[in-house]
């Protein structure tokens, strides 16, 4: 099973929806060595999901795995933020450089 | 060039009165916006128009919350007799739960938008076929993310996604203060087409709870602001001008229980007017009630009998002491007492609870001694309200109605609730005590008696055990109203001769 679970919710294919589809990609594949789980869910098919999981806005990124579980909301363009947000280890951000 | 656009539909608002004003309900298929201040009962309103769907028209409706979480507006509610937990399990009533929670605290990384919140009201519209939104409250939505550009937008885009949906729908928004910008962030009018303010205001030391209808783009309503309150049933909305004046008066006369005094006004009171009874403590007033009462009962009438001086027990120890039995009659089922401290509610919630009595009771008259004991609880403003609100919907159940008003002073003298009263009453007679030669005596007039020839004298009158006596005028005495008798001068064998002719 991977280390880092992911789900991302959007609200259809277009601007902020695929800069956060494209910023966890590459934070996945750079500082997780692909070691994740993404579930992308489209709100505007599965909004059951989106009242269950009571997002309001979009894009929300849930880190389900590992614990604690933790929420993002935006593109995930502000990659401080994002690397803060998410809790990795010291060792996973010094991969930035 | 005189073409009319297309009428706008309304939707009943769920809320008592407040379709009065205006003139048929909210406008269908539109947003209408509810500002108040903190405690102005904006989610009541909010609720009310949701369950007022549900539960008179089968209409189901969406809950958008963004302040309080559901579990809370559940038991807020549940004081109102609104089930809605009971609605949620038939699907005629969805939560939309937007409300912050600290565990689902998010950081922001960038660019976002309201995508996911539209995606959920849309659901719950198109899965329960909802007829009614509801968006509480556009503050808190500020609140939580900021009063950005990108917020704005955001909201304009789900207003203009309720719109397409073809919903009615109720945002409400925070105001600082009753008097001032129509809302906090100054752009929540601009979501909306129609603006309702809803005011909590200190006046006199006293709350008074108005609606007023801002604006209501393309269709009609009735100005300024409505004193409304908040019953056990939710809000209800007090539409004084907006009630029309069209009361059907009829000829029909009703005997006021005196026969010397129906005499006096001519056969009788009329059966839709309200007449006022003014004097000072003692005078006979609460006795001139009690002969009303008999008269009605005498003749197989019902009669509502709200008293604001006097407890249960002294009403029908003071009529049995005249001859009347005020516990045989309520057994009889044709008088209903009922005996409140004047302070117990507000005006608002009197005038509410007195419309709910006539409705279950149907009586064919009503007495209400006093009705200056009422003035003390409310501001000038709201008596006046109270008392137009009051004669207005007793005219219109056909209903003979007669107030008592105690004078502030022995002799003579006038009372606010007669400056109130006395334009919207259709009689009054007055009831006077006379000093002549240092001793006490009672006169009565007809003041006035609209649409009818009354007799103009004063006369005097007596009370014993069998009630109010009525006797001849008063002569060669002058000044009883103004309270300063004068006698005019004469012989004393004359004076005895002629005094009572």
């Amino acid at each position: 099973m991977a280390k880092y679970q992911f789900r991302l919710f959007i609200a259809g294919q277009l601007g902020n929806s695929l800069t956060a589809i494209a910023n966890i990609k590459a934070l996945g594949s750079q500082l997780l060595r692909g070691e994740y789980t993404l579930e992308i869910i489209d709100v505007l098919e599965r909004p059951e999901l989106a009242d269950r999981e009571r997002v309001t806005v979009t894009p929300t990124l849930i880190k389900d795995a590992p614990l604690p579980v933790r929420r993002l909301i935006g593109d995930l363009s502000h990659t401080p933020r994002v690397l803060a947000g998410l809790s990795l280890s010291a060792e996973e951000q010094a991969r930035t450089k | 060039m005189n073409q009319s656009p297309l009428p706008v539909e309304k939707v009943p608002s769920g809320i008592e009165g407040l379709d009065h004003i205006t003139k048929g309900g909210l406008p269908a298929a539109r947003s209408t916006l509810v500002a108040g201040t903190a405690g102005s009962a904006k989610t009541i309103f909010a609720a009310q128009f949701l369950a007022g769907g549900i539960a008179k028209l089968g209409e189901t409706g969406v809950f958008v919350t963004f302040e309080e979480p559901p579990a809370d507006i559940r038991k807020n509610m549940k004081g109102f007799g609104w089930a809605i937990e009971a609605w949620e399990a038939e699907g005629k009533w969805t939560f939309v739960d937007a409300s912050p929670d600290p565990s689902l605290a998010a950081m922001p990384t960038g660019q976002y938008d309201l995508g996911a919140l539209i995606a959920r009201i849309e659901h719950a519209v198109r899965k329960t076929g909802a007829k009614r939104v509801v968006l509480d409250s556009l503050g808190s939505v500020f609140s939580q993310h900021g009063e950005t550009a990108l917020i704005r937008h955001e909201l304009f885009r789900t207003a203009s996604a309720l719109r397409k949906m073809g919903v009615t729908s109720v945002i409400t928004a925070e105001r600082m203060e009753d008097y001032g910008p129509i809302a906090r962030y100054g752009i929540e009018e601009f979501v909306a087409d129609n603006v309702i303010i809803l005011r909590n205001v200190l006046e006199e030391e006293k709350r008074r709870r108005t609606v007023e209808i801002l604006k209501f783009r393309g269709t009609e309503h009735s100005k300024g602001e409505y004193p409304f309150t908040v019953t056990n049933d939710g809000l209800v909305a007090i539409p004084l001008s907006a009630i029309e004046l069209k009361q059907r008066s009829s000829m029909l006369r009703v005997t006021s229980g005196i026969t010397m005094l129906d005499e006096m006004c001519g056969g009788g009171f009329f059966r839709d007017s309200i007449v006022l009874i003014s004097g000072a403590t003692g005078t006979g007033k609460t006795l001139s009630v009690a002969h009303f009462i008999n008269g009605a009962a005498q003749r197989r009438e019902k009669c509502l009998l709200l008293a604001f001086e006097e407890s249960r027990e002294q009403l029908i120890r003071n009529a049995t002491g005249w001859g009347m039995d005020y516990e045989s009659m309520e057994k009889a089922g044709l008088l209903k007492v009922v005996c409140e401290y004047p302070e117990v509610k507000g005006l608002e919630d009197h005038l509410i609870a007195i419309k709910h009595q006539i409705e279950e009771f149907k009586p064919a008259r009503i007495a209400i001694d006093s009705m200056s004991a009422l003035e003390r609880v409310g501001s000038l403003k709201s008596f006046r309200e109270f008392v137009v609100g009051l004669t207005s919907f007793i005219k219109h159940q056909e209903v003979t109605g007669l107030f008592t008003s105690t004078t502030p002073t022995l002799m003579g003298g006038t009372s606010i609730t007669e400056a109130h009263v006395s334009t919207i009453t259709d009689s009054i007679i007055l009831l006077r005590y006379v000093e002549i030669y240092g001793e006490m005596r009672r006169g009565l007039t007809v003041l006035k008696m609209r649409g009818s020839k009354h007799v103009k004298e004063i006369r005097e009158f007596n009370i014993d055990e069998t009630g109010m006596h009525i006797g001849k005028a008063f002569r060669n005495v002058s000044g009883i109203l103004g309270g300063f008798t004068t006698q005019l001068a004469q012989s004393e064998v004359e004076r005895i001769g002629k005094l009572f002719e």
